[in-house]
């Protein structure tokens, strides 16, 4: 096993009786790497987080987190890496601080250590203003963050979020995704599984795309879009000019599809930034070039894209 | 890489993490000062009313201290008799909601992130639970025996605090027997509210149907059919061996027998085998203890079954919910 990888499965299969809920997953996750488990809900996502952290017996394969098998050795995984569940829960009668002690108990850590750790991971989070407030008085923004410095508390080396941004307002969701960009800052490895697209791409980076158990996909964004979209870029023309106008553009070299969503509006698929050739060619066909814009092909084109491609096929 | 098959480090990494965490919790709660009230007024209530009596009555006891605990003034019953029906209402308010109420909160999944085993959650679980009825009955304890030195100004003997500390030991684990059920049912139930009426359902079936229950089946297997006082003893035996399923009898004979030193057996006596005895006399501590020692074996055993039942139950739970 190269000395960098953090997560490394082989075969990894969850059976709950007849269900397969995990079906031969292979997944390799590097140190400092931001890594997205994506797919529909009831995919097998969770049921892999808790199979990493041993929380669960995998029916078949074998599993390595940071080296070490969860199965035979869950205290060990369970003190270098930190969990932040999908249904995160903290004691609402006990303050933020008082939650976190018993964390900090529970990692064996004593007490001057922990006051010390509990401080900098609150600030960290930025909650030093609530240390004593009880968590009930919290809305879900905070509480997801104080999940965080929950965590942070072990020290941990790899940080697993199962739908960390689920229910927060865009504005907390924008916050927390810069947590997870100081994580990765601060050379902590990050597993997260989620269904916000948009959120995922933004700090994720490479992402697995999971569907009825098993990884269908996996890679960078841009890997993901060129393999299933057949172009990584989206160039959207807004042309005046004869009917073979759509001819012309579907002829520059490079373009791998065009699609005429308005009467003025072309839509390019493409494998490169091709503007300079599609706004020549609408010159050449005789028509008048309104606008011409890129925009990098979103996962969520992805991720539609594929699963009507799987619809076709099954 | 080495692949041992054993699970690393103690199933206690945290046990006392565990344990404070869960008493702090218990000490502070307000269904915990509700039933210490109750039982604080119970206690004042029926040792006043007994010392006053005692004071009137036997003033050449020997036990007077046991007394304070076992004498009822019309219309109070005595604080034995409450106190039977106390501590499991403690018990079982103390863990109805151990397991399902991490569930229903959604901490448990962070609870086994951490590095501890299930096996140190559930009995610190339990731990906590019997510490802290052991802690509110030590006080009630202390108070008693304070109150009667003030009411009845005679200093208690050896025996007698040795006797009424064994008393103390007794309810703490008859606690444990209760304790250990809500805790089964807090695990089976998801509905906190399901498993407090489970439990005291439990309790009730003991408490009040059981006793009929053992009547009606000791005449229906051992009928009096042409009146033999033989067949009159098999019934009898045959009742006493059933209601002794009940941790409730097991309880009370034994702090009968442990309150009471004149209490010679817990079972049927014939006229043989009184011969020679001289009735009334109190039998030395040891000889009690020996009486009742089944009787305490039995309600920690119960306590270990059912606690072995709820860490199997528990074990066997998926976490995800």
């Amino acid at each position: 096993m190269a000395a960098d990888v953090v997560i490394e499965s082989h075969g990894l299969t969850k059976h709950y009786n007849s269900f397969v809920a995990v079906d031969n997953l292979n997944l390799t996750v590097r140190h400092g790497e931001v890594f997205g488990l994506l797919g529909p809900n009831g995919a097998g996502k969770t049921t892999t987080i808790l199979m990493l952290l041993g929380l669960t017996e995998p029916t078949a394969g074998s599993v390595r987190v940071l080296g070490l098998d969860p199965a035979r050795q869950p205290l060990s995984v369970k003190s270098r890496v930190g969990y932040l569940p999908e249904l995160l829960g903290f004691y609402n009668g006990l303050t933020a601080y008082e939650n976190l002690i018993y964390t900090a108990k529970l990692n064996g850590l004593r007490r001057d250590e922990a006051h010390e750790r509990i401080l900098s991971a609150l600030a960290q989070v930025g909650l030093e203003e609530v240390v004593e407030k009880p968590v009930g008085t919290f809305s879900r923004g905070m509480r997801q963050r104080l999940g965080v410095a929950d965590v942070l508390i072990k020290k941990p080396q790899l940080i697993i979020m199962d739908e960390p941004t689920q229910g927060l307002d865009p504005e907390a969701a924008r916050d927390f995704l810069g947590i997870i960009r100081r994580l990765k800052a601060d050379g902590i490895t990050v597993l997260l599984s989620s269904h916000l697209l948009h959120q995922v791409q933004a700090v994720c980076d490479r992402v697995g795309l999971f569907y009825r158990g098993r990884m269908v996909l996996e890679g960078t964004v841009e890997e993901l879009a060129r393999r299933v979209l057949g172009g990584a870029y989206r160039i959207q023309v807004e042309a005046e000019g004869p009917a073979s106008l759509e001819e012309a553009l579907r002829r520059v070299r490079g373009v791998v599809n065009v699609t005429r969503p308005g009467e003025t509006l072309y839509e390019l698929e493409t494998e490169y930034d091709l503007r300079p050739e599609a706004a020549r060619a609408v010159v050449e066909a005789g028509g008048k070039l309104l606008s011409l814009k890129v925009e990098q092909p979103s996962l969520d084109d992805v991720y539609t894209r594929y699963f009507e491609q799987e619809g076709k096929h099954g | 890489m080495a692949r041992s098959k054993v699970r690393e480090g103690s199933p206690w990494t945290g046990l006392w993490a565990v344990v404070f965490k869960e008493m702090a919790d218990h000490l502070t709660s307000a269904r915990m000062l509700i039933l210490q009230a109750l039982t604080l007024i119970t206690a004042v209530g029926t040792v006043y009313a007994a010392a006053s009596n005692l004071r009137d009555t036997v003033a050449q006891d020997r036990f007077l201290l046991l007394r304070l605990f076992t004498t009822a003034q019309q219309p109070l019953p005595a604080f034995v008799g409450f106190l039977a029906f106390l501590v499991p209402l403690i018990a079982i308010a103390l863990a109805f909601d151990a397991v399902n109420g991490e569930f229903n909160q959604h901490t448990m999944a962070r609870l086994l992130a951490q590095p501890i085993y299930r096996d140190a959650l559930l009995f610190g679980k339990f731990l906590a639970g019997l510490f802290t009825l052991a802690l509110v009955l030590t006080t009630i304890w202390l108070l008693i025996v304070g109150m009667g030195l003030v009411g009845l100004g005679v200093p208690p003997g050896g025996e007698e605090v040795a006797r009424s500390l064994w008393f103390l030991v007794l309810t703490v684990f008859y606690g444990g027997v209760w304790l250990a059920l809500a805790l089964v049912f807090s695990i089976t139930f998801r509905q906190p509210a399901t498993a407090a009426l489970a439990s005291i359902a439990v309790w009730l079936f003991f408490t009040v149907f059981w006793g009929i229950i053992v009547d009606l089946l000791a005449q229906f297997l051992r009928p009096v059919r042409i009146g033999l006082p033989s067949e009159y003893l098999a019934q009898g035996q045959l009742a006493l061996m059933l209601s002794r399923l009940s941790p409730n009898t097991l309880y009370s004979e034994a702090i009968l027998a442990m309150l009471n030193p004149a209490v010679r057996s817990l079972g049927f006596v014939l006229p043989i085998q009184l011969d020679g005895a001289i009735l009334g006399a109190p039998l030395p501590l040891d000889q009690s203890l020996a009486l009742i020692w089944p009787h305490f074996t039995g309600l920690v055993a119960v306590t270990i079954l059912l606690f072995a039942l709820g860490y199997t139950l528990f074990q066997r739970q998926e976490i995800r919910a």
